[in-house]
């Protein structure tokens, strides 16, 4: 297997010298952000993506399970969602491309008192719209959306959801009651899709006031089966569109693959030629509406890639049919999970597709997932890849 | 000349992990400068000058963190009244992660 040049600094958080920071005219450089058990790690590279550098852990001992590199407005800012397993979670901030970060203050994102709810961890941190810069979107457990419009600084719950009348039967999954997945309509500013495991999809087309369960064709494997149907409770992983279509929306599901063309009002299997449709992570092609990724897990009670092959699988046809993508990656003996927000693309026209696994490897492909080199072997297990640019393109 | 609010008593200390220092301009240890009759009124008085840290301590319901152990006097207080416990004059709290991790 080819390997990627790594070299491995030791940099301690906030001693990080030179940042390609707020108004750098650097060349472009591409970022990858990488959340593990252990704290976060940042690699970067040049528009070529063949060697990368790598600085961390910054939080040390931390769990990152969310971050974001987000280039709106005047100038680039960084989220990493931090959780540390004695002093709870905290979101943290950096200006110059995550080289350094913010001492964690009071908690920003906070249930109200009389919600009888306690932040547990943030697993989602999304972008608001082109054209709303300071808004930016938090997916928290327990299952709830927050919302900030003055860049991160503050937040405030979404009250249809905290509300939603359905809330007292949402049921923690495996990793525990999480609203995981935001889906902005950037045509409509009025509606916008959540996901959470275990509830499944809800929209609204309010801008927030209220939200109706999006789950119709959408099994619930682990009900009785006459009940495998219903309208929330499922346990979904993942949904991803493209902007140039948002309305087609995909669904990676604790068993199921599936399709939306209407908003998600309606969903249709797409589990053509996969070798199990259970998984849990999900990435859209960033330049192709019709290009899905996805790394297909056995089971279940056995959450491992199958056959023991390490395969991701990709739909050109937007899920009429999917194929392996294995050159570079182990063929025997990987026994590798890859979680629903640890597989992800840069933006750049020959599009780089990423990966990390719970065994600790990072895994990247250049040229859009048809090879795939081994950038890092063995950090801790990884929860989470984003990717950002920096710089003037 | 510090006044005293504790019964005529010595004013209360709460001792911090390094960790959580960075909430307190470094400083380990705060002398609480209100009176406070029992732990659940030290940590409010603590949140007042150190917001942050009580965040840490403590979710936003009021409940102590599953993974941190607070003593008072060197007694854990889950043994004792938990947030209930009475803070003698004087007292010396110390607030340390559990025997947790992964």
């Amino acid at each position: 297997m080819a390997k990627t040049t790594v070299r491995k600094t030791s940099k301690p958080t906030r001693k990080t010298s030179k940042p390609a920071g707020r108004g750098s005219s650097k060349a472009q450089e591409a970022l990858l952000l990488v959340g593990t058990m252990k704290g976060a790690f940042v690699l970067r590279s040049d528009k070529a993506r063949k060697k990368w550098k790598i600085e961390g852990p910054h939080f040390r001992g931390e769990a990152v399970y969310a971050l974001l590199h987000d280039t709106r407005g005047d100038r680039p800012r960084t989220f990493a969602a931090t959780n540390s397993m004695h002093w709870g979670p905290t979101l943290r901030t950096s200006n110059d491309n995550g080289a350094t970060w913010s001492e964690p203050g009071p908690q920003t994102v906070r249930f109200p008192a009389e919600s009888g709810r306690a932040l547990a961890q943030i697993w989602q941190i999304a972008s608001g719209r082109a054209t709303e810069p300071d808004v930016f979107y938090c997916g928290v457990e327990p299952a709830a959306l927050f919302e900030s419009r003055d860049g991160g600084e503050s937040w405030q719950p979404n009250k249809g959801l905290l509300n939603h009348e359905h809330q007292p039967k949402w049921q923690p999954g495996g990793g525990g009651l999480c609203l995981h997945t935001i889906v902005l309509d950037p045509e409509n500013p009025r509606r916008m899709l959540i996901a959470m495991s275990t509830g499944g999809v809800y929209r609204s087309d309010d801008g927030g006031k209220s939200w109706r369960a999006r789950n119709a064709g959408v099994r619930a494997q682990f009900m009785p089966e006459e009940h495998r149907y219903p309208e929330f409770g499922q346990c979904v992983h993942k949904v991803v569109h493209h902007p140039s279509r948002p309305g087609r929306l995909f669904l990676q599901n604790h068993w199921g693959l599936y399709r939306s063309d209407d908003w998600g009002d309606n969903w249709r299997d797409i589990a053509n030629g996969v070798p199990s449709d259970f998984g849990f992570a999900m990435q859209m092609h960033p330049h192709d509406p019709d290009t899905v990724y996805i790394v297909p897990i056995e089971a279940d009670v056995f959450r491992a890639t199958p056959e023991a092959k390490l395969r991701v699988y990709r739909t050109q046809n937007a899920g009429a049919s999917w194929q392996p993508l294995t050159k570079g990656l182990p063929q025997s003996g990987a026994y590798e999970n890859v979680l629903r927000d640890a597989l992800t693309a840069d933006s750049f026209d020959s599009a780089g597709i990423y990966f990390g696994t719970r065994s600790g490897k990072l895994y990247g492909s250049r040229d859009e997932g048809v090879s795939w080199t081994e950038i890092a072997a063995a950090l801790p297990p990884i929860v989470c890849v984003k990717t950002g640019t920096t710089g003037a393109a | 000349m510090r006044e005293n609010w504790n019964d005529g008593g010595s004013l209360i200390t709460v001792e911090l992990p390094n960790v959580l220092c960075s909430y307190t301009d470094q400083n380990p240890s705060l002398v609480l400068d209100e009176p406070c009759k029992t732990l659940r009124d030290a940590l409010v008085a603590l949140g007042r000058k150190s917001p942050g840290a009580l965040d840490r301590i403590m979710d936003e319901q009021g409940d102590v963190r599953r993974h941190v152990n607070l003593f008072v006097n060197g007694e854990n207080v889950r043994f004792l009244d938990g947030l209930n416990t009475t803070v003698p004059n004087g007292a010396t709290i110390f607030v340390l992660a559990a025997v947790s991790g992964g």
